[in-house]
C-alpha cells in the first residue's frame, strides 16, 4: 500500500525565511553589492561561469550571493539559468593566438617570441596571511612598461616545427563538434566531446585525477608547454549579416601540457599534448583539465588503460558537480515508504537468521550431552 | 577605380568594424555619447531586444578541431528606420538598452548621408577609450615580463 503525505509547507517556507535571514547576516554590516563580488571575488566569479557553463560575470556573482558563498550551489543556479534561455547558435572557434595576452608563462621555454609575462599571480608570494588587507589600504596602480606591441604565437607552433610533437588534434573531415548539452552521454566519446565535459567539471575532482597521474597512475612524463590568460574576441555567423558579428571578448585560461611519450605500436617516440580551455583566470583547472584529457588519450595513443584517470566513462560520468550534488544530496530528502519496506526485509532476514543459528546451537547441545 | 566588389567589401569591414566597437564599449559611455550626438531618428523595433546563450567554441590544441567550451549570454536587437535601414547589434551580456541603442547607431551607420557623423560622434570616440584601456592594460601586462640575465659564477 502506498500513502501519499503531505504536509511540511509552513516548516518550508519558515526554512526559507530564515534562509534569507541567514544569507543577509548581521543588518548592520552593509550589504554586498554584486559588483563588489565581481570586482573583488573575481576568481570565485570565475569559478561560478567555468562550472556553471555560462560566460556572465554578474550572473555569478548573483549567484554567488544567493548561495551565501556555496560555490557548487551557485554553479547549480547558473546552470538551471541557461536552461531557460534561448539559444542563438555556436560562435566560431576563437583564436587563442590572438589573445589579448595578460599572463603568459612557459615552463619549457625560457626565452620565446613575446616572452614570459607573470600578469596577476600568486605565483611567488609567500602565502603568509596579510593582517593589512583585513582593512581597506590603498593600493598602488601597477607598474606600466610603455614598449612596441610583441607578438606570441603559441608555444605549440614553435615546437611543431621541430616535428617531434604531435599536431593540435583533429576531428574527421565535415565532423560537426558534439554537444553534450544537446546529446546524452555515450561511451566511448571523441575528444571533442570530452573536451566540453572537462571544461564544465568540477575543479576539484579534476585537480585530484590530475595529480593521480603525477603520483604514477598512468604517468604522462608532463610539461607546462604554455599557460595563457586573456581576453579573446567572440564572432558569430548570423543569417542577417553579411560577416561573422562580433560580440565583444571572453577572458580564458588556456593550457598547452607537453608529454613525453616513449612511442607505442600506434605512434612514434614524440611529445603528446593534453589540452585545457577554462573561462576566466583559472589555472588551476585548466592545468588539470590537460592533465586528465592527455590521461583520456590512452586508448588512441596505444597505452594500456590501469589506472581512473585513463577510464573515460569513470572521469565523464563523475566530473559534472551539479550531477553529482544532485544524486549524494537527494539521499537527505524523504526515503520514508522505501526505508520502511527495507526495515521489513531486514527484519525477516535477522528472524530466519536467529532460527538458524537457535537450531544449530540445539544441536551443539545434543552432540556435547551424547559425548 | 575600385570594382564594386572591392567597395563593398571594404564597406562591409568597417561596418562590422563599427559593430564590434558598440559590442565591446561600455553601456554607460555608449548611452553617454548617444545622447550627446542628439540625432533626431524613428526607430521601430524589428526584434528584440532579447537575450539568450551563444555556445563558444574553441579549438583542440589551440589551432586544431572545433569544440564547445561553454555558453555566454548575449543580447541582440534589429531596428528599422522610417527611410528603410535596418540596423542589427549583437553584444555579450544581458545590456538590452545599450544594444537597442546600438542596432539604432548600425541603421543610422548605413545612411550614407550620416555615416561619417555616426562615425565621428559616436563609434570614434568609443573605439578611442577602448584603445586607450587596451593600451594601458597592455603597459601593465608588460611590466611583468621576465628580463633573464645570466649570473656570472667562479673566477676567471
Amino acid at each position: 500500500m502506498y500513502v501519499a503525505v503531505k504536509g511540511g509547507e509552513t516548516a518550508i517556507k519558515n526554512a526559507h525565511r530564515l534562509l534569507a535571514d541567514r544569507r543577509r547576516g548581521n543588518r548592520s554590516v552593509p550589504a554586498l553589492g554584486l559588483e563588489q563580488i565581481v570586482e573583488q571575488l573575481g576568481l570565485a566569479v570565475d569559478r561560478v561561469m567555468a562550472e556553471g557553463s555560462l560566460y556572465d560575470r554578474e550572473l555569478a556573482a548573483l549567484a554567488i550571493r544567493q548561495a551565501r558563498g556555496d560555490m557548487i550551489e551557485a554553479i547549480f543556479l547558473v546552470r538551471a539559468y541557461r536552461t531557460t534561455m534561448p539559444r542563438f547558435g555556436y560562435s566560431r572557434p576563437v583564436d587563442t593566438g590572438a589573445m589579448l595576452v595578460e599572463r603568459r608563462v612557459s615552463a619549457t621555454y625560457k626565452d620565446l617570441p613575446g616572452g614570459q609575462v607573470l600578469g596577476p599571480t600568486f605565483d611567488y608570494t609567500h602565502r603568509l596571511l596579510d593582517p593589512a588587507l583585513a582593512g581597506d589600504v590603498s593600493v598602488e596602480e601597477p607598474a606600466l612598461r610603455e614598449e612596441e606591441k610583441q607578438a606570441m604565437p603559441r608555444v605549440s607552433s614553435i615546437l611543431a616545427q621541430e616535428g617531434l610533437i604531435e599536431d593540435d588534434g583533429t576531428m574527421p573531415p565535415g565532423h560537426e563538434p558534439g554537444d553534450i548539452t544537446r546529446t546524452p552521454n555515450e561511451h566511448p566519446m571523441e575528444r571533442d566531446q570530452r573536451l566540453q565535459a572537462l571544461s564544465r567539471g568540477d575543479e576539484g575532482f579534476l585537480l585530484a585525477l590530475a595529480y593521480s597521474t603525477q603520483r604514477g597512475y598512468a604517468r604522462s612524463h608532463p610539461f607546462v608547454g604554455e599557460i595563457r590568460i586573456g581576453e579573446v574576441e567572440v564572432e558569430l555567423d548570423v543569417a542577417e549579416l553579411p560577416f561573422p558579428v562580433t560580440l565583444g571578448r571572453v577572458r580564458l585560461t588556456e593550457c598547452q601540457m607537453v608529454n613525453q611519450f616513449k612511442g607505442s605500436l600506434k605512434a612514434p617516440p614524440q611529445f603528446t599534448r593534453g589540452y585545457g580551455l577554462v573561462f576566466g583566470q583559472s589555472e588551476r583547472k585548466a592545468m588539470a583539465m590537460s592533465l586528465v584529457d592527455r590521461a583520456l588519450r590512452a586508448s588512441e595513443l596505444g597505452e594500456d588503460v590501469v589506472a581512473p584517470a585513463q577510464d573515460e566513462e569513470f572521469v565523464i560520468a563523475h566530473s559534472d558537480n551539479v550531477q553529482a550534488t544532485g544524486f549524494v544530496e537527494h539521499l537527505k530528502l524523504p526515503h520514508y515508504v522505501d526505508f520502511q519496506a527495507e526495515l521489513d526485509l531486514v527484519r525477516r532476514m535477522r528472524c530466519e537468521y536467529d532460527e538458524r543459528e537457535q537450531g544449530q546451537d540445539t544441536t551443539e547441545e545434543s552432540r556435547e550431552a551424547a559425548e | 577605380m575600385k570594382s564594386e566588389r572591392a567597395r563593398e567589401m571594404e564597406l562591409h569591414a568597417r561596418r562590422k568594424q563599427a559593430m564590434a566597437v558598440l559590442a565591446r564599449a561600455p553601456a554607460e559611455h555608449v548611452h553617454r555619447l548617444w545622447s550627446e550626438a542628439g540625432f533626431e531618428v524613428e526607430a521601430r523595433p524589428l526584434r528584440g531586444p532579447e537575450t539568450g546563450l551563444v555556445t563558444l567554441r574553441g579549438r583542440m590544441g589551440g589551432g586544431g578541431a572545433a569544440f564547445n567550451v561553454g555558453e555566454a549570454t548575449v543580447t541582440r536587437a534589429s531596428v528599422r528606420l522610417e527611410s528603410g535601414e535596418i540596423g542589427h547589434a549583437y553584444a555579450l551580456g544581458r545590456d538590452a538598452e545599450k544594444v537597442h541603442i546600438a542596432a539604432i547607431v548600425d541603421a543610422l551607420w548605413q545612411c550614407t548621408e550620416r555615416r561619417d557623423a555616426v562615425e565621428a560622434r559616436i563609434v570614434a570616440p568609443l573605439a578611442a577609450a577602448l584603445d586607450e584601456a587596451d593600451a594601458k592594460h597592455e603597459a601593465e601586462t608588460a611590466a611583468t615580463r621576465v628580463d633573464f640575465f645570466t649570473m656570472v659564477r667562479g673566477e676567471d
